[in-house]
């Protein structure tokens, strides 16, 4: 196994039991959803006055990945295909993954801390890969990006402008930000630690590629199963921290941050899923390619902070007690919203030039 | 000559399903792609199935001529 894939995994699975150790929310080290809710709320963008902050993790998620492809020559502002689209897209995953109460990538730290919702909700998010690559085979596609030339170029730093912006604010405690005074918003490791924690994450998810949907899309296609290596590292890795510390608790009831919803935690993951299968990349790929220069991308991160507002302010995102109404009726809309955006996106592609 | 397939600035994976369909009725083509995770792809995919693989690169973009 390829040495990048260990240390990644590590990075990840040792970082976010780290994190908890040093004040976040139980199995919180990392999620590309709900710290990225977080960053909403800070924001204003929804109202819950328990789950507001700015979370340094993610903003080292972009930064770094911004950082590193700036580095190795692979920063490109490059966008233009779909990004309605793909800010629809943005939004389906974010309120499938805040009914379910994590991204694909907490659903495996849930595990990893004894969290058996997480398995539910993992079935959930791989059939709605599953459904997303059938799409896929069909021709689903949102058209070309174009690499951005000349002036067009500062674009694709929006992104990583944001995040810094971001990281000042938070680090001097600016105004317009909202900070939680208790509950999840308020449990947090010290600035420092989760910028470097973030950082280093981002980069090296840039560099490996690491993406969920991705791992379990390539499998399916291709028997390929790198990705999927990444996360195995990081699961081991996360269970032996949580073992370590004693963050370790089996079974389904009294999870932190969690519900034993289990159709809902099925279901609002396999919307994340379909999703993320058909934008190109989970929750995290997103905000890698976005501090990377892909402006498509910063859309879909973009619907992902406006879907935090939608599931909060409609009081359709999950919570300790479960799912209410209007987060099954969401899931449900937005699973045949999806899908019928599937079914339509096509387009054929023909060859350049024929051999003879 | 084999065809060619352009795949530049398509999300991942279009760019490997494409290249896989391709090489199912064929046992020769050259692709282009402008992301470097599309051309690892398509490489890793095309040596898996004992594909001879060239690759360039030019101006940001990446010519891969595949073969049997």
């Amino acid at each position: 196994m390829n040495w990048l894939i260990i240390v990644t995994g590590l990075v990840f699975g040792l970082g976010a039991v780290l994190l908890v150790k040093f004040g976040n929310p139980g199995n919180y080290g990392f999620c590309a959803a709900c710290q990225l809710r977080d960053i909403a709320g800070a924001l204003g963008i929804h109202s819950v006055a328990t789950l507001q902050y700015a979370r340094p993790e993610i903003i080292g998620f972009i930064l770094g990945a911004f950082g590193l492809s700036r580095f190795s020559g692979e920063f490109r502002p490059r966008g233009g295909s779909n990004p309605v689209l793909r800010f629809i897209l943005g939004m389906a995953m974010m309120i499938g993954a805040l009914v379910f109460l994590g991204c694909p990538l907490r659903a495996i730290l849930r595990v990893a801390g004894g969290d058996l919702n997480g398995l539910t909700a993992l079935a959930g998010f791989i059939a709605g890969i599953g459904v997303g690559v059938v799409f896929l085979k069909r021709g689903f596609n949102l058209g070309r990006a174009h690499i951005y030339t000349g002036g067009m170029q500062i674009t694709g730093y929006l992104a990583a402008a944001a995040a810094l912006v971001l990281l000042i604010a938070v680090s001097m405690g600016a105004g317009f930000l909202n900070f939680s005074a208790k509950g999840p918003g308020s449990m947090h490791a010290p600035i420092i630690i989760s910028l470097l924690a973030g950082l280093a994450a981002g980069a090296l998810a840039g560099r490996t590629r690491m993406c969920l949907s991705g791992g379990f899309r390539d499998y399916m296609l291709i028997r390929d199963t790198t990705l999927l290596k990444i996360y195995g590292v990081m699961f081991l890795a996360a269970l032996a921290g949580n073992l370590y510390f004693g963050f370790f608790k089996l079974g389904f009831e009294n999870q932190p941050l969690a519900h034993t919803m289990h159709i809902w935690n099925f279901l609002g993951l396999f919307l994340t899923g379909l999703a993320a299968t058909l934008a190109g990349g989970c929750p995290l790929r997103q905000m890698i390619m976005a501090g990377e220069g892909n402006t498509d991308a910063m859309f879909c991160v973009l619907g992902m902070l406006a879907g935090a507002g939608v599931a909060h302010n409609l009081n359709a995102a999950g919570s300790a007690a479960g799912v209410g109404i209007n987060g099954q009726i969401a899931v449900v809309l937005g699973i045949a919203v999806i899908s019928a955006l599937g079914y339509v996106y096509r387009e054929k592609l023909v060859p350049i030039s024929k051999g003879v | 000559m084999a065809n060619t397939l352009d795949l530049r600035g398509l999300s991942c994976p279009i760019p490997l399903i494409r290249t896989k369909d391709a090489l199912a009725g064929t046992e020769t083509i050259s692709v282009v792609v402008d992301e470097p995770p599309a051309k690892e792809n398509i490489i890793k995919f095309a040596k898996s199935q004992n594909f001879r693989v060239e690759c360039s690169e030019a101006n940001g973009e990446y010519t891969i001529n595949i073969s049997k």
